[in-house]
């Protein structure tokens, strides 16, 4: 079967746009949820919608699993080749296409990076908000399928929020047209595949919104003696009528490994930091520094910096930006969580993260978005020691479960991909995975597009389930327990 | 009374007999009349939960917008996709059905864009929950967003969770005199730059700005972009209302269309009445109806579409793609297998 399909492959695509020596094809093998890894058949690097469209009927038609990968910088698994699959590389696909200023939007195509895309578009003083930590290398297709966050969301939104259209085409070779303007006609079907991970079509052109650059952006600094005070802080400030164009919480273990990685300034002997910015006109900015400096004193803030300066704002936000890099010198491994709570509840939250840190025994520091509550505890390990990966997915699975019973979702912005499939078992009933299942045929009746990510098998639920109670009930009682 | 609707719905599905949701029926004579035994959500109602400091608000279907926009109010906030209210008695859940927005909607965002979570029950009877209170989610496909524009073909909406925002500190609209196209372009070059707008709609040579801020940076751009005042009063509240007289039943051989195009699309059908809003993303047309067709292939030869909202000879669809059409049907089937829910006369 599958040589026929290479056969019939080779004569769709030419050689310089397929790997299939088992050298190249390592590079493949995983995203950078690393601790994954599976050799795909082959790699098509389709340079067009027209190749994309033609790979695809051409699996269809030979029943080859087919898995999308933008620039593999996904943290959930979301492009990890399953065994023997076909994985259809975007990276050739990286044309920018038409930019539109006074429209204000950008036609792309999908291995377009991020970043590229507001260096395009500054020449006119607009840009692309959504702004993952991997913006320099992620790519705008990988972006529409993760429905990826970043830093600026708070104000900005995520990616769905800066979308005007997309061009698709499903398993079977047919193309999607979608959206286009501000009002759609027909169902949302722009808004169900941004964050479908790659299982509902593959993206062949992505049309972006861009935004006016602010005239300006400060950033403060605030400092806290302790983690309960800054939790309050980000809770009044989201309360109060100045919105943060972000708003980030470091603990004190992140700000002191990334002082020692990077030297950002940042005061070291504290609980925790939290960065809060205030963007827009220089009359707009002037009043939320004013008032988000007044909100953070009273939360019990010890010392406030505002930025004087580009330079200086670039400078406090480098390390943010470091934080991971900082986190990798603490451990020989970490594994990165992606939990979402209402913002009431951080506070309750990090506590039990330490009190859950304890039992487990390995350390775990948090650097997130904190005015989206949007939580990324990173939790160290070191996988060469028996046993500590598997304790610190337990870890995590328990942060995830923490984060649902507070009425918040297992992942914010990664998404599920094949990492947080126990996950979804916690977050949803046999009924609503029955419904993502069903959606998922709807497009791609024969399950060939990237299969096993995302929705988790019943059975798989009612292994974890034996553990776990979901709002109060045993999920699927209909199954069968052993 | 969610008990209540499941049954029934859940009998439907049994019986596969066709079901169309009632909320309070504000938007009658706006949608294609619907087949079956109606469904009444409309005391299915209340606020379940509002913490103005995580900026977030929970509600039952049934729930009034205006109770809901009273409440925001009252703690300095605002549903700020500005779903219009129908004189007071559209739902919350209406609102989501049909999606629509109001004038802020290019810069605050749509319902969508503000939906955080919903429960439904599918054609089944399931109760279902997507989405939930959070900011961020990214957890399973996005079904919640799913349900907003669907017009109840996908699933009954019984609650919704909306991120809200603060209400701007100041609000003022500058009035320009403009023929149609230049009022286009202008408001086009306004929305390229960092202006503090939140609103940009024409109508008979007037060309109306709404900004929206802190004092001090409303002053200084309206000091900056010039323009008059405005003499109309709550222009921009009349508007969102949809009472502003363009809305008007149209006569018996009007229609009134609702165009969705490119911002900026040039003035199209311009021999016909206009009112552009969201700086020319979206444009209602007074026509006769025997320009339907002529309506119909402008707009696709534009960029966009056109549906007839307003007519007292029903409402013809428009031609769409037949891909599309073949998925949707499919994604339909997937929640409402018997296709029991709002389904269209006729259909």
């Amino acid at each position: 079967m599958s040589e026929a399909f290479l056969s019939a492959l080779r004569h769709t695509l030419p050689a310089e746009a397929l790997v299939l020596d088992v050298e190249r094809l390592r590079a493949f093998e995983c995203d950078a949820l690393s601790a994954y890894r599976a050799l795909p058949m082959a790699v098509a690097l389709p340079g067009s919608e027209e190749d994309v469209i033609a790979v695809l009927q051409l699996a269809h038609a030979h029943r080859i699993p087919v898995v999308a990968r933008g620039a593999g910088t996904g943290l959930s698994g979301g492009a990890t080749p399953t065994a023997g699959c076909l994985l259809l590389g975007m990276s050739r696909m990286r044309r920018l296409l038409y930019l539109d200023p006074l429209a204000r939007y950008a036609r792309v195509q999908p291995g377009v990076r991020n970043q590229a895309i507001s260096e395009a578009a500054g020449h006119y003083g607009l840009y692309y908000a959504p702004d993952p930590s991997s913006q320099i290398a992620c790519t705008i297709g990988g972006n529409v399928a993760e429905n990826a966050g970043g830093i600026h969301c708070l104000k900005y939104g995520l990616t769905v929020h800066n979308l005007l259209g997309l061009r698709a085409v499903t398993m079977e070779g047919e193309l999607l047209e979608l959206g286009g303007t501000l009002d759609c006609n027909g169902y949302d079907l722009l808004a169900l595949l941004t964050g479908s991970e790659g299982l509902l079509a593959v993206v062949t052109e992505v049309t972006v919104r861009l935004l006016p650059k602010p005239q300006l952006a400060r950033v403060i600094l605030a400092s806290f003696a302790e983690v309960g005070h800054a939790a309050d802080a980000v809770a009044q400030l989201v309360g109060s009528g100045a919105t943060p164009a972000a708003l980030e919480m470091m603990d004190g273990a992140t700000v002191r490994a990334v002082e020692d990685f990077l030297q950002a300034g940042y005061p070291t002997d504290v609980a925790a930091l939290l960065l809060c910015e205030a963007d827009g006109t220089p009359e707009e900015v002037e009043a939320d520094i004013v008032q988000m400096s007044r909100v953070l004193r009273a939360a019990g803030a010890c010392e406030l910096r505002v930025s004087d300066s580009e330079a200086e704002r670039q400078q406090l936000w480098a390390g943010r930006k470091a934080a991971f890099p900082a986190a990798a010198k603490l451990a020989p491994d970490y594994y990165c969580m992606d939990g979402s709570i209402p913002r009431a509840a951080v506070g309750r939250v990090l506590a039990g993260i330490a009190s859950l840190s304890a039992q487990y025994g390995l350390a775990c520091i948090n650097v997130f978005h904190a005015g989206d509550g949007n939580l990324h505890p990173l939790i160290l390990f070191d996988a060469n020691r028996a046993g500590e990966l598997a304790r610190a997915e337990q870890f995590g699975t328990d942060i995830a479960a923490l984060c649902v019973s507070e009425g918040g979702a297992i992942t914010g912005e990664h998404g599920v991909g094949i990492e947080k499939l126990d996950g979804m078992c916690a977050q949803f009933n046999a009924a609503e995975l029955g419904q993502f299942s069903a959606i998922k045929a709807a497009f791609d009746p024969l399950g060939l597009l990237n299969p096993g990510k995302l929705i988790p098998t019943l059975h798989r639920c009612a292994e974890y389930g034996r553990m776990h109670v979901h709002r109060g009930q045993l999920p699927h009682p209909e199954l069968p327990r052993f | 009374m969610l008990t209540d609707l499941q049954a029934q719905l859940r009998q439907a599905h049994a019986m596969s007999v066709p079901v169309r949701i009632v909320g309070a029926g504000s938007k009658q004579g706006w949608h294609a009349p619907q087949q079956g035994e109606a469904l009444h959500v409309g005391s299915h109602a209340g606020i379940i939960d509002y913490a103005p400091a995580e900026r977030v608000i929970s509600a039952r279907a049934g729930t009034r917008l205006a109770e809901i926009q009273a409440v925001l109010a009252s703690q300095g906030q605002m549903l700020a996709a500005e779903p219009p209210d129908f004189g007071g008695h559209a739902t919350l859940g209406g609102a989501l059905a049909t999606g629509w927005s109001g004038p802020r909607r290019p810069w605050a965002g749509a319902m969508r864009d503000q939906l955080l979570g919903v429960e439904i029950l599918n054609g089944q009877g399931e109760l279902l929950r997507f989405g939930g209170r959070v900011m961020k989610n990214v957890a399973g496909f996005d079904l919640a967003r799913l349900m907003v524009g669907a017009n109840g073909t996908l699933g009954l909406i019984t609650e919704a969770h909306l991120k809200v925002l603060p209400l701007p500190e100041v609000e003022t609209v500058r009035v320009f005199e403009l023929p149609q196209a230049d009022a286009i372009a202008l408001a086009n070059r306004l929305c390229a730059a960092p202006w503090p707008l939140s609103g940009a709609a024409w109508q008979g040579g007037l060309l109306r700005i709404r900004l929206s801020g802190n004092a001090a940076a409303v002053a200084t751009a309206q000091q900056q972009l010039g323009g008059e005042p405005d003499v109309e009063r709550h222009w921009f509240a009349r508007l969102q209302a949809m009472q502003l007289d363009s809305f008007a039943p149209p006569s018996a051989e009007q229609g009134l269309w609702r165009l969705s195009l490119p911002q900026t699309c040039p003035p199209l059908l311009a021999d016909y009445p206009q009112l552009i809003d969201w700086a020319g993303g979206r444009r209602w047309l007074s026509a006769p109806l025997a320009a339907a067709q002529a309506i119909s292939t402008s707009a696709r030869g534009a960029g966009g579409h056109a549906l007839l909202q307003r007519s007292q000879a029903g409402w013809p669809t428009a031609p769409r793609n037949p891909t599309l059409l073949a998925l949707e049907a499919r994604i339909r089937r997937a929640l409402d297998p018997r296709q029991i829910l709002n389904r269209r006369q006729g259909d």
